[in-house]
């Protein structure tokens, strides 16, 4: 059983984000960062898929600059067996760094791909489905749990108002969102460990970005509001305000 | 620019609500770049006849393909099908609903297509004759200006954001040939099942009911429903992460950065401190209430009003408030 994870450097989600001078990137001075949550649920999935077949291995990759190493160590921490660091930059382009992921990928047998259903700082929800679609191989977005079963995948797709129970054929790629994958906390032997496990770095091609960001933006400043008032007397005036007011009843 | 092709998103054989949103902006774009819209969807034997509708939202042509094996969503043929009309077509604007559906179908068009693909856009202006695009990133910390250097211009858009609006069009429904291949079955879906007892989900209310640990219990999200039963249709129930992860309730209806991002008319945060990562997913909404015994907390800063109180003498208050009004 061998799974490949990729995952990918983004800012802490206590961030306070502060746009940068050139109006179109994000401070990064005092920013912590992390491995994005949602691929730390896409690692946990994959260790506890190899402990129950009992043998394979976990890879972890990601593509982005030298700092990313921090988050492949902290993967193999968890208990990935060795990471791969492509060293590139895609901008905020999907499409450049799906592109990326799949000429390394593409070479590379894995009974499956997995990766967080987006990431925590573009949210664009895109990177997975891509890599799948170049590599030709099935792919179930958004899945909170699923279940190996004599080489097919049983997964429980997240959509609105419940879940579609989707199988899908190995080798195949998930993508996968909170759910089932609590994610294990790195033991200090872990940590130990990874500082030894193989991380390879490689130069790669990245094709132009052509999504650009042209500028960014604090999202509006809310009017101020104002507490009514207390308990059950303040009801009647909210209804009131609500209904007046703000139309919203 | 070239025409605007919008993607019908149909459930159960018929157009779901988002659809007249898709249409909407694709036909409002369509207008200012001076071409006309038209509408693709797919899914099983007898689509066709559902969409008449379409046309009322802007929609000069739908093109429907239709097969069995296309009832439940097949993701490669539906790329495959809409790739092939937006390529045929020549369109210079390819329009999704980023619904789960959407934001699965969008990236792997987008790949047949070769573009790039912004996902969840809350604003589309088009300033001097190119297409301009606004989108939150960082769980709506920031939002992003931004420009697709590629044609056909694919974008999904959020969710309840854009209004739908009539106007009339020819709406014409034609056949798309149906393209199936052997490895469409490496992918089978089985079967759906509801949770939430089958009600609305939180991304698609015009108004949320949100509870977080001041609920105390999974025992009185009772209350809560009442409220949302009170408040009536297009109301759903949101929560915070802590009381799913108390397993209190399902990830469904978590609203925040590992959550959902909703923008609904009204939000009610229920028992909920209002933890930045919540404020992420729900801070767009048009109107926040908020109910909190905790006068510091963190959610009255983004509230529009709020009551200090104990939710559990004031809830029941404001839904006997509600349906009283209801009943006018």
């Amino acid at each position: 059983m061998d799974i490949i994870v990729c995952i990918k450097r983004t800012p802490d989600t206590e961030t306070r984000i502060r746009i940068a001078d050139d109006g179109k990137s994000v401070d990064p001075s005092g920013v912590k960062y992390i491995v994005s949550p949602y691929d730390e649920y896409a690692v946990e999935a994959a260790l506890r898929m190899k402990e129950a077949a009992g043998e394979g291995e976990v890879a972890v990759m990601t593509l982005g600059d030298a700092a990313a190493a921090e988050q492949l160590r902290a993967s193999l921490a968890m208990g990935a067996d060795r990471a791969v660091l492509l060293l590139g930059d895609a901008g905020t382009d999907g499409l450049s760094t799906a592109k990326a992921l799949a000429a390394e990928l593409e070479g590379a047998p894995a009974d499956l791909v997995l990766f967080g259903v987006k990431a925590a700082d573009d949210d664009q929800q895109q990177v997975g489905p891509m890599v799948a679609t170049l590599l030709g191989r099935p792919c179930v977005t958004s899945v909170a749990t699923f279940e190996l079963e004599g080489g097919k995948a049983v997964c429980h797709r997240e959509v609105e108002g419940g879940a579609e129970i989707v199988e899908v054929d190995l080798p195949a790629v998930v993508t996968v969102t909170k759910g089932a994958f609590d994610p294990r906390y790195a033991s200090l032997k872990g940590i130990m460990a990874a500082k030894r496990k193989p991380l390879e770095e490689k130069e790669v091609q990245v094709a132009p970005a052509r999504l650009r960001v042209d500028a960014l933006e604090y999202p509006p400043e809310r009017p101020e509001g104002r507490v009514v008032g207390e308990g059950t007397d303040a009801v009647p005036e909210l209804v009131r305000l609500l209904r007046e007011e703000a139309k919203a009843l | 620019m070239g025409d605007v092709l919008a993607f019908i998103e149909q459930r159960d054989g018929s157009p779901r609500g988002v659809a007249l949103e898709t249409a909407t902006v694709a036909s409002r774009l369509a207008e200012s770049m001076g071409s006309v819209a038209h509408g693709v969807a797919v899914g099983g034997p007898g689509l066709a006849e559902a969409l008449g509708g379409m046309g009322g939202y802007g929609l000069h042509r739908v093109g429907v393909a239709e097969h069995p094996s296309l009832a439940p969503y097949a993701a490669e043929a539906y790329a495959r099908i809409v790739a092939g009309v937006a390529r045929d077509g020549g369109y210079g604007a390819v329009v999704f609903s980023a619904t789960a559906l959407g934001k699965d179908l969008a990236p792997r068009v987008a790949v047949r297509l070769d573009v790039p693909l912004a996902t969840d856009v809350t604003e589309v202006e088009v300033e001097g004759g190119a297409l301009r695009l606004r989108r939150p990133v960082y769980s709506g910390k920031a939002f992003a200006r931004i420009t697709l250097d590629a044609t056909p211009a694919v974008f999904s858009i959020r969710p309840n954001v854009f209004q739908p609006r009539e106007r009339p069009a020819a709406g014409t429904v034609e056949s798309v040939a149906v393209e199936i291949a052997a490895e469409d079955g490496k992918s089978r879906t089985l079967r759906f099942e509801a949770s939430g007892g089958g009600h609305l989900d939180v991304t698609e209310a015009t108004t949320v009911v949100s509870g977080g640990r001041g609920m105390k219990g999974p025992e009185n999200w009772g209350l809560l429903e009442g409220l949302r039963d009170a408040l009536g249709d297009g109301t759903a129930l949101g929560a915070s992460r802590a009381v799913v992860d108390a397993g209190w309730r399902p990830h469904g209806e978590q609203v925040g950065q590992t959550g959902k991002t909703v923008s609904p008319k009204l939000y009610f945060a229920i028992g909920i401190s209002g933890a930045i990562q919540h404020l992420a997913g729900m801070r767009t909404a048009q109107t926040i209430v908020a109910v909190n015994k905790d006068p510091d907390a963190p959610i009255f800063n983004v509230a529009d009003y709020g009551i200090v109180g104990d939710l559990f003498e004031v809830v029941p208050r404001l839904t006997e408030a509600v349906k009283a009004l209801r009943v006018d």
